[in-house]
């Protein structure tokens, strides 16, 4: 479902943060465009 | 072993300086009507200071007595709570200005001397006519000092082509010192020390001091100091985003156990950036703007006297750069790994003190409940380890964690509000080990996409 | 949303071409995660942003969603994902951002 894409990561400090979740998109062939962490406090 | 001998907090109630605070101040540029809506928002003092929360803060309440308080907390003020505090206390705005006044040793701040003459201690204050602030404020870029809707004074920049001291960075830095400085006097207040007794001071604030060669060049901890009159130390900076007073007290601890230094002080000043960083939430909710006060607070960190509580040296949990920013990666590294190389178990810890921000603040935006998904993330921990069952996290929470209560002023909240109540329940017998941990978004000054964190564990001798 | 994300996603979506993009969330709570994903699909709701009034229509998921994490290696998800998923209310989380999704599709 993800191979090919081209994916945006907005990840959290507090929850599961942008490089992470790039790691996975990755994984599963997708490109991943952009990655951030945001840092609600 | 070096111990922490006592805990000081202190609230300035700032509401006027809201509209400075960095995301009032970019909203109302965009939107000027939102300046209005944020002021016919705004607490006066008598509110700010019978806020459960920050009763909490301020020693007169401890943290799990919010359990019993109904929400909202705002319109459930304390009976009879006043601005004194077991910690410290809540200052009200004039005797802030009056602090900023006191610290600024370049003439950059001027109070009105009309307001100055009619205000209690304002007489020793040397102040300015109100044409000179009206002219500061016209021609030259200065900040209009505001007391309700009367104007009161202003703070000019220090150079005209400094982006490092224009008169908003000016402000924020001396809302640091004066805050970092009330949390300092009333922890010589509580413990009877001499201020010429302390031997080194570390602030762990989050401005940046300096000029256009060295924006952030710090020491803070100097000048906060000398404010103090500790007149025989000296000091330096701990940088580390809001992770900063853990890494702070452990140095000191360090410096303490290695006899560099034997009374030291650590202090935290407010952060005016912070000031009304969720009002939109508040604002939409009808609430009032709770964000009005800069926190400050102050430990003293001196040798064991087998009284004191210890803070573990031989155990303080790190984030080494090559763990990868995975919570639970994280969080092994905080907690489980020191407990091990001492033999204990999460189970062993009888209160965690993690990100204590006060939900009531952060909620409202969709920016969640910060302590309470850091406390499940223990608990989580716990299960993964065996030590509890999945049904057992609720009960794990609430009997080792706690509400937060934290006003949102980045390092304030990290895990060392409760060092001052740790230290009360330890007195008293009802608490043995307790640990402290705080988180650092290293990403947000785009130098790297790490994370970070520190965590030390507090002892009953 | 941060609204320079906000600013980096709109030029993503003019360079790439918004059909070949996803966006994928990391926050746990879910009335934030209803706001983030109103935001690249429909636009910023609370105005501020440059995706305010800028409706994208990116499909949205969040990593702990079993839409994601059905393809990964067990190890990875147990390593990186396994806490925060004891944490998170993924089934909450799933109900909004499919809610988001079939928007897309029906309207």
């Amino acid at each position: 479902m993800f191979e090919g894409k081209k994916v945006i990561a907005i990840g959290e400090r507090d929850g599961v943060p942008g490089p992470v979740i790039a790691e996975c998109l990755e994984q599963l062939g997708a490109e991943v465009v952009f990655q951030a962490t945001e840092c609600f406090v | 072993m070096a111990v922490v001998k006592a805990a000081a907090y202190i609230l300035a109630h700032a509401p006027d300086l809201v509209r400075y605070g960095s995301k009032p101040w970019r909203e109302i540029a965009q939107n000027p009507a939102l300046g209005e809506r944020l002021r016919s928002h705004l607490r006066p003092f008598e509110a700010a200071a019978a806020y459960p929360p920050n009763q909490v803060f301020v020693g007169n309440l401890r943290p799990d007595a919010l359990h019993e308080v109904p929400e909202p907390w705002y319109a459930h003020p304390v009976p009879e709570a006043g601005p004194h505090g077991r910690f410290g206390g809540l200052l009200p705005q004039p005797a802030l200005y009056r602090a900023l006044k006191r610290a600024d040793q370049f003439d950059l701040i001027g109070l009105d001397t009309r307001w100055l003459a009619d205000l209690p201690g304002g007489e020793g204050v040397r102040g300015w006519p109100a044409d000179r602030i009206a002219q500061a404020v016209a021609a030259e870029q200065a900040l209009p000092l505001y007391d309700g809707p009367q104007q009161v004074g202003c703070i000019r920049p220090a150079h005209e082509q400094d982006e490092s001291l224009t008169a908003q960075v000016l402000l924020e830095n001396f809302a640091a010192k004066a805050t970092g400085a009330f949390a300092l006097e009333a922890l010589l207040a509580q413990t009877g020390l001499e201020p010429a007794a302390v031997e080194y001071i570390l602030s762990c604030s989050e401005e940046a001091v300096g000029d256009r060669y060295n924006r952030g060049g710090g020491n803070l901890a100097k000048a906060i100091g000398e404010l103090t009159g500790c007149g025989r130390a000296t000091g330096s900076d701990v940088k580390a985003f809001c992770a900063a007073p853990i890494y702070a007290l452990v140095h000191a601890a360090a410096l303490v156990e290695a006899r560099v230094f034997q009374r030291i002080a650590v202090v935290g000043g407010g952060s005016l950036a912070k000031l009304g960083m969720k009002f939109l939430g508040h604002l939409d909710r009808g609430m009032p703007v709770l964000e009005d006060v800069l926190g400050g607070m102050a430990f003293l960190v001196a040798p064991d006297d087998g009284q004191a509580p210890r803070i573990r040296l031989d155990a303080v949990g790190k984030h080494d750069i090559a763990a990868g920013s995975a919570p639970q990666a994280i969080m092994e590294a905080l907690v489980a790994r020191p407990l091990e190389q001492l033999g204990m178990k999460l189970c062993d810890v009888g209160k965690y003190a993690a990100e204590l921000h006060n939900p009531e603040v952060t909620v409202p935006s969709g920016s969640g409940n910060v302590p309470r998904t850091n406390y499940r993330m223990i608990a989580a921990l716990a299960v993964l380890r065996r030590e509890i069952g999945p049904r057992d996290m609720e009960d794990f929470i609430r009997a080792r964690g706690m509400p937060g209560y934290a006003p949102t002023q980045g390092h304030i909240p990290a895990g060392v509000p409760f060092v001052g109540h740790a230290l009360a329940m330890m007195a008293a017998g009802e608490l043995d080990r307790a640990m402290f941990i705080a988180k650092g978004s290293l990403f947000l000054g785009r130098m790297t996409q790490l994370s970070d964190g520190l965590s030390f564990l507090l002892e009953r001798p | 949303m941060d609204l320079e994300n906000q600013a980096t996603i709109k030029r993503l979506a003019e360079e790439h071409g918004a059909e070949h993009l996803v966006v994928v969330l990391g926050a746990t709570e879910a009335e934030g995660l209803e706001l983030a994903a109103e935001t690249v699909t429909a636009g910023d709701p609370s105005y501020a942003g440059p995706l305010a009034g800028v409706s994208l229509r990116l499909p949205v998921y969040h990593i702990l969603e079993p839409e994601v994490t059905e393809g990964l290696p067990a190890e990875l998800v147990e390593e990186k994902l396994g806490m925060m998923a004891m944490v998170a209310d993924v089934g909450r989380i799933s109900e909004v951002l499919t809610r988001r999704r079939q928007a897309l599709m029906t309207a």
